[in-house]
């Protein structure tokens, strides 16, 4: 049976959800790592930029359908 | 290169710290394109990270965050890109023009002189621009023109005549050409008083409304990309001087982020007039936060008699209190704004639903 529309948002948030928070842990686990290559500087200010913007694209669509599917939306 | 700097240790209070004033910033930036970042900066160094730690890091969350709510605002067809990319690029000289000014104070008045001029910057700009911006928000509410479409005012109509030749371009949220000689000066204006205050859009969105004649929901939107693309050349510069700690930006976005959304879709449900309120009472509350410390810095400096040393701690603090307290004021109107839209929306459609007249059988 296919999935409403709603379930369909819900689905798509809980694993843009658990993605973030997949993104959130690997940074902290490899948290000495990512410090070390940050504290370099030159070339490897892409390390935090680089995760900057994977996190923001990632995250973005989750608090973005986070509020979406609690019925906050804009207005039409 | 290794800057030999100290990253701190995060303990879960510090983290749950930093997602809160992040959400409650993101909300503010959502709604008027710029703020939080003014908070962050000595929030973050409240907790032990080091000055240019904190605002390298702040703007590596600025970006990013930007970046989300220009995304999402120009959904809703809030942004003008082409003006954002303008005043953007000028921006980002004015950061970098403004920054070398700040290490020259520094270098010459030392910390002091430094705080001296931070502040008397905040002082100057908050009280002109931020009087202006209520003055003009409660005159649209009193005198009924908030649902009447934002007219440009006397300046923007005298700057939207002047034609200098081959510098001409047509921006969409004006609806008119204006010559990029009038966009750069208030792009570099914002970059400046951003490298300053780290608010450039106290500058930016205001220039917009009232030089350029745009209005202020797209105002407010296109400041988002100016806010991505000066917090992206920050981030850069000081990326590559090893200052970010990319763990206090990513967790700071966590919070801004839902804040951010929450803003953004705010801005579909008010009248014009809410964004330049929002705006305009933050601007002065921040401007009285300063009040507090600028006798500090001047006793620092040896201007006036000396202030007994619990004193000067007393006003720091109190100073610090009441601009969380600008940011919390500034997010508990949008969400009472976005509250009371969302009402009326809803009773308008279940209105509509019951007057519609019945379908024939």
């Amino acid at each position: 049976m296919p999935l409403s529309a709603p379930a369909r948002a819900w689905l798509r948030m809980i694993a843009l959800g658990a993605t973030s928070a997949l993104l959130y842990a690997l940074l902290f686990w490899n948290e000495a790592t990512v410090l070390e290559l940050s504290r370099r500087g030159h070339g490897w200010f892409v390390v935090p930029v680089a995760i900057a913007f994977v996190f923001s694209l990632v995250h973005g669509a989750f608090t973005g359908l986070f509020w979406d599917v609690l019925g906050i939306k804009a207005r039409k | 290169m290794d800057t030999g700097m100290t990253f701190i240790e995060l303990d879960a209070a510090a983290v749950a710290f930093l997602l809160i004033v992040g959400f409650v910033g993101g909300m503010v930036s959502g709604f008027i394109g710029s703020g939080g970042a003014f908070v962050l900066t000595p929030a973050m160094m409240s907790l032990g990270v080091p000055g240019i730690v904190a605002v390298a890091s702040n703007m590596c969350h600025k970006f990013p965050k930007a970046l989300v709510g220009a995304i999402k605002r120009a959904r809703y067809g809030q942004v003008d890109v082409k003006l954002g990319l303008y005043m953007g690029a000028s921006a980002e000289i004015g950061v970098l023009v403004g920054a070398q000014l700040q290490q020259t104070i520094k270098s010459r008045f030392g910390e002091a002189g430094s705080n001296l001029y931070v502040s008397a910057a905040f002082v100057v700009v908050l009280a002109i621009v931020g009087g202006f911006v209520m003055r003009d928000a409660l005159r649209s509410r009193r005198d009924g023109n908030a649902n009447r479409p934002e007219q440009a005012g006397r300046l923007a109509r005298w700057v939207q005549s002047i034609h200098i030749p081959g510098t001409m371009v047509h921006f969409r949220s004006i609806g008119a050409s204006v010559s990029w000689l009038v966009t750069v000066p208030l792009g570099f204006a914002t970059g400046l008083l951003a490298a300053t205050i780290a608010v450039g859009g106290f500058v930016g969105v205001p220039s917009m409304m009232y030089v350029l004649g745009a209005p202020s929901m797209m105002a407010s939107a296109t400041e988002l990309v100016i806010a991505f693309i000066m917090g992206l050349g920050g981030t850069i510069k000081f990326a590559w001087d090893g200052f970010v700690d990319v763990r206090l930006a990513m967790i700071i976005l966590a919070g801004s982020l839902f804040g951010i959304q929450l803003g953004a879709i705010g801005t579909t449900y008010v009248k014009p007039y809410m964004i330049k309120l929002v705006m305009g009472t933050i601007m002065l509350t921040v401007l009285a936060s300063r009040a507090f410390v600028i006798p500090v810095y001047l006793s620092e400096l040896g201007l006036i008699a000396a202030l007994p040393a619990s004193t000067a701690a007393i006003l720091k603090v109190v100073s610090f209190v009441i601009m969380v307290l600008a940011l919390v004021i500034g997010a508990g109107m949008v969400l009472w704004a976005l509250a009371k839209g969302m009402g009326e929306h809803r009773r308008g459609i279940r209105e509509a639903r019951h007057d519609a007249p019945a379908p024939a059988d």
